[in-house]
């Protein structure tokens, strides 16, 4: 990464947040949990206590969680941030075995071994007019700081965001207030409209001839999609890339995209970029890159829950 | 006792034992087992006790190695310690990793007439290291607490090295680390076969000792800026220690492919994560078993053997140029191909072939001969015209070097050189006052050893600049006069407070 052309404007807005007055503040390992709140039976939501990074962070950017001693390195888009109360939110949806096990042993009360960043340049707020805000299954949290951020620079925010049903809708209050549209997508028509985020953008587009700017995050098929639906009319499309990460410093290269034809790291270089340039097909190539592992992973841990819940619960019958 | 000359000196160097390469070929444990004590002081006698040693100049933090030697020929191992340890707070790091050869051992004159081996000095500063872990010796160093505090940014050698020089001045030390562990380069890089974590523990909590504060999950740049650590957080002085960083690719086709990885991510899931454990450990490392590493460079060294002993079948070696010019140690190329590492010299890959998954299935290569010299000095290879080949491979491994990680030069004002690293004076101060900087980030890749050194003048500019005495040479203000002091006190020195009024 020889070339640093377009990431040195960055680095301006990052001064306006003070820094941490003690070197005490900055904790080192077990940062606290302070509040968990389950959207559904996969998606719950941890609120950590990091008063530093609360001050620092921005939108669009992410972090890296370690759960324990033996734990792999997670990266988690920062989903939401408050400098007044000093914490940082992240909205994890228990899919693979680290995050499982999230889900299984994580309480408010209880500390996170390691957590480190915040991480990644932050989103370009640009000077949009109008912008479209979409979030979609794990980019739903992650794109509500982002609306905020649209809305307090004075922009005409829509929020499209999709879910499975009503049942898995959540913050939908939180967006209302920051969106001055707000559409909900939902794969059974049970809340909102009947389809994908990509009809929401269709339908909100349609109402609009002067959207400036699209921010799309989610899944890397929802993000293509979005990119496509916007690609005729030509509409600026940022997305926020998620590979497969080791130490998110732009150390070891694993989370290598290919933009505009070029080699870029999503944790240094990123993770925004612009949609119209992503090597979709790359990027979700390189994600099954360990889907055997992972799977192996999930499978030994669930068996071993299964294990050692029985006698427990035969215990309980008793 | 006489003097010591060429040909009353032990000839041979004392053995050292060394695993069988078919055994440890398959195992993480050490290949050099170091000296036992006597074979220790068998060497020691090798060496002539130069009145001026070329071995001190050839040593990149200057170590007294004929003062700790004869400490050692008096059984005064602790006071050997305390000499080496003046200089280098990691001997047990140095004596395995530093390229002595070209160092303190590459000027010995034993060595000079090229019939005998020079001093094994590495394998002598390990034996103490590694006897100062086994007693719990730790540098007793008299340090006068000061005010002055100073943030140091990376805990790989550089910064560990310029900590525990700022520490014994009596600065209030604090490393910022940003992976979850520290060591930098010794932790996530270096193999456990040539440099043990118990080792880099031990190295560590002597760093501690000294009152080094060390905040691991700490990403500076973006947890906070270098502006913000002397404008906001009250630090004098801030040295950048982060290392080069970022692995380069060549841009073949094919580089997506699942299977490609650099050199550093295998060694980082290997070494920090310990992926080679998975699943008792929750990283994953998915090595095939025909590992193809491109580069011959102590990396590429490091990153084929850890294959082999992750359990791949074949590990192949490409290079574009030959043996002569590869850059690895020659000890290290030694013990690669002992193990059973294929090298394929004058080799140039130019597409990674995939198989309808998306994994790697083969390399296409090319023959390449020797042309003219280029700027290196080095003959450039060039491509052999129709000597196109496929090389079947299910795993490629980058290790070509790598580029300056961009973070801090994104989030701060710090100048850095058209290449991207920064920029920084004869004593490393950089372009920020205050803010100095020193290791891979400044030089491009390099060695533990010159990492430390950059460190440590480092630390001298910074001393100079909070106008500390230096505390590495004893101060003697009479021999200067009492001129241009006031009282007595030098007025270079603008830290008064360890004078008290009797």
């Amino acid at each position: 990464m020889a070339d640093q052309d377009d990431a040195g404007a960055a680095g301006a807005d990052h001064a306006d947040h003070a820094a941490p007055h003690f070197i005490e503040e900055i904790r080192a390992t077990g940062f606290p949990i302070l509040t968990r709140t389950d959207f559904s039976d996969v998606t719950f939501l941890l609120e950590i206590e990091h008063p530093a990074m609360a001050r620092a962070a921005q939108p669009g950017q992410f972090v890296i969680v370690i759960l324990d001693d033996h734990g792999e390195r997670l990266p988690l888009t920062i989903a939401d941030f408050d400098r007044a109360r000093g914490t940082v939110t992240l909205v994890v949806q228990a899919v693979g075995k680290s995050t499982r096990q999230m889900q299984a042993t994580l309480r408010a009360g209880g500390t996170l071994y390691g957590l480190v960043g915040p991480m990644g340049v932050p989103s370009h707020v640009s000077g949009a007019k109008k912008v479209i805000c979409v979030g979609g299954g794990l980019g739903v949290a992650p794109i509500y700081p982002q609306a905020r951020a649209f809305k307090e620079a004075g922009a005409y925010v829509i929020g499209v965001v999709g879910f499975r049903n009503k049942d898995l809708v959540f913050w939908d209050d939180k967006f209302r207030a920051v969106c001055d549209e707000f559409i909900i997508c939902t794969d059974d028509g049970s809340a909102g409209i009947r389809g994908l985020v990509t009809q929401g953008i269709t339908e909100a587009l349609a109402r609009h001839v002067d959207v400036d700017e699209v921010v799309a995050i989610g899944p890397p098929i929802m993000m293509r999609s979005c990119v496509e639906t916007t690609r005729p009319f030509k509409i600026k499309t940022m997305v926020s890339l998620n590979p497969i990460m080791v130490d998110g410093t732009g150390m070891c290269g694993g989370c290598r995209v290919k933009v505009a034809d070029r080699i870029r790291f999503a944790c240094v270089d990123g993770p925004d970029f612009d949609g119209h340039k992503v090597d979709f097909d790359d990027l979700m190539l390189r994600l099954r890159r360990y889907k055997a592992q992972e799977k192996d992973a999930l499978d030994r841990y669930d068996e071993n829950c299964r294990r050692t819940r029985l006698p427990h619960e035969t215990l309980g019958v008793r | 006792m006489a003097r010591k000359t060429i040909r009353s000196i032990p000839q041979l160097r004392a053995p050292m034992p060394v695993q069988e390469p078919v055994v440890r070929a398959r195992n993480f444990d050490e290949v050099a087992l170091g000296f036992d004590t006597q074979a220790a002081l068998l060497e020691c006698e090798r060496c002539l006790v130069c009145p001026q040693p070329a071995c001190v100049e050839g040593c990149p933090v200057n170590i007294d190695i004929p003062g700790f030697i004869t400490r050692m020929i008096r059984h005064d191992y602790r006071g050997a310690y305390d000499v080496l340890t003046d200089s280098t707070l990691l001997p047990a790091v140095c004596g395995r990793v530093c390229p002595q050869e070209d160092q303190c051992e590459g000027v010995c004159p034993v060595g000079a007439g090229g019939t005998l081996e020079p001093v094994a000095i590495g394998r002598l500063e390990r034996w103490l290291g590694d006897r100062a872990i086994a007693e719990g010796w730790r540098k007793q160093s008299h340090i006068e607490r000061r005010q002055f505090r100073v943030g140091i940014v990376g805990s790989g050698p550089a910064g560990m090295a310029c900590a525990a020089d700022l520490a014994k001045a009596g600065c209030k030390v604090t490393i910022f680390e940003a992976l979850h562990e520290p060591g930098g380069v010794l932790r996530y890089g270096i193999p456990e076969f040539r440099l043990p974590n118990s080792v880099v523990d031990a190295e560590i909590n002597a760093i501690r000792a000294l009152g080094v504060e060390i905040k691991c999950n700490t990403l500076v740049g973006r947890l906070f800026t270098i502006e913000q650590m002397l404008n906001e957080m009250g630090y004098d002085a801030v040295f950048i220690g982060t290392g080069a960083g970022s692995p380069r690719f060549m841009d073949l086709p094919g580089e997506g492919l699942n299977g490609v990885l650099s050199a550093n991510e295998l060694l980082t899931r290997c070494n920090l994560m310990r992926a080679g454990q998975f699943p008792t450990y929750d990283t994953p490392l998915g090595l095939g078993k025909r590992v193809a590493v491109i580069g011959a460079g102590n990396t590429a060294m490091d990153a084929m053997r850890v294959s082999l002993r992750l359990g791949a079948d074949e590990v192949h070696c490409i290079y574009r140029r030959t043996e002569h010019e590869c850059p690895a140690r020659r000890e290290e190329l030694h013990h690669a191909e002992e193990e059973g590492i294929h090298f394929h010299w004058l080799t140039n890959p130019v597409e990674i072939l995939g198989d309808a998954n998306g994994n790697v299935r083969a390399l296409r290569c090319v023959r390449m001969e020797l042309g003219a010299p280029d700027d290196s000095g080095r003959r450039s290879p060039v491509v052999v015209p129709g000597s196109e080949f496929d090389f079947e491979a299910d795993t490629v491994v980058y290790a070509i070097g790598t580029s300056p990680n961009p973070i801090l030069g994104q989030t701060s004002k710090l100048k850095l050189d058209k290449r991207g690293y920064i920029q920084s004076d004869a004593s490393l101060a950089t372009s920020l006052a205050g803010v100095y900087a020193g290791g891979d980030i400044v030089t491009g890749a390099a060695t533990v050893i010159l990492a430390m050194g950059a460190g440590r003048r480092a630390a001298q500019g910074i001393k100079d600049y909070l106008g500390i005495r230096d505390s590495s040479v004893v101060y003697a203000p009479e021999a200067a006069g009492l001129e241009g002091s006031l009282f007595g006190i030098d007025l270079a020195e603008r830290n008064f407070t360890h004078l008290r009024l009797i």
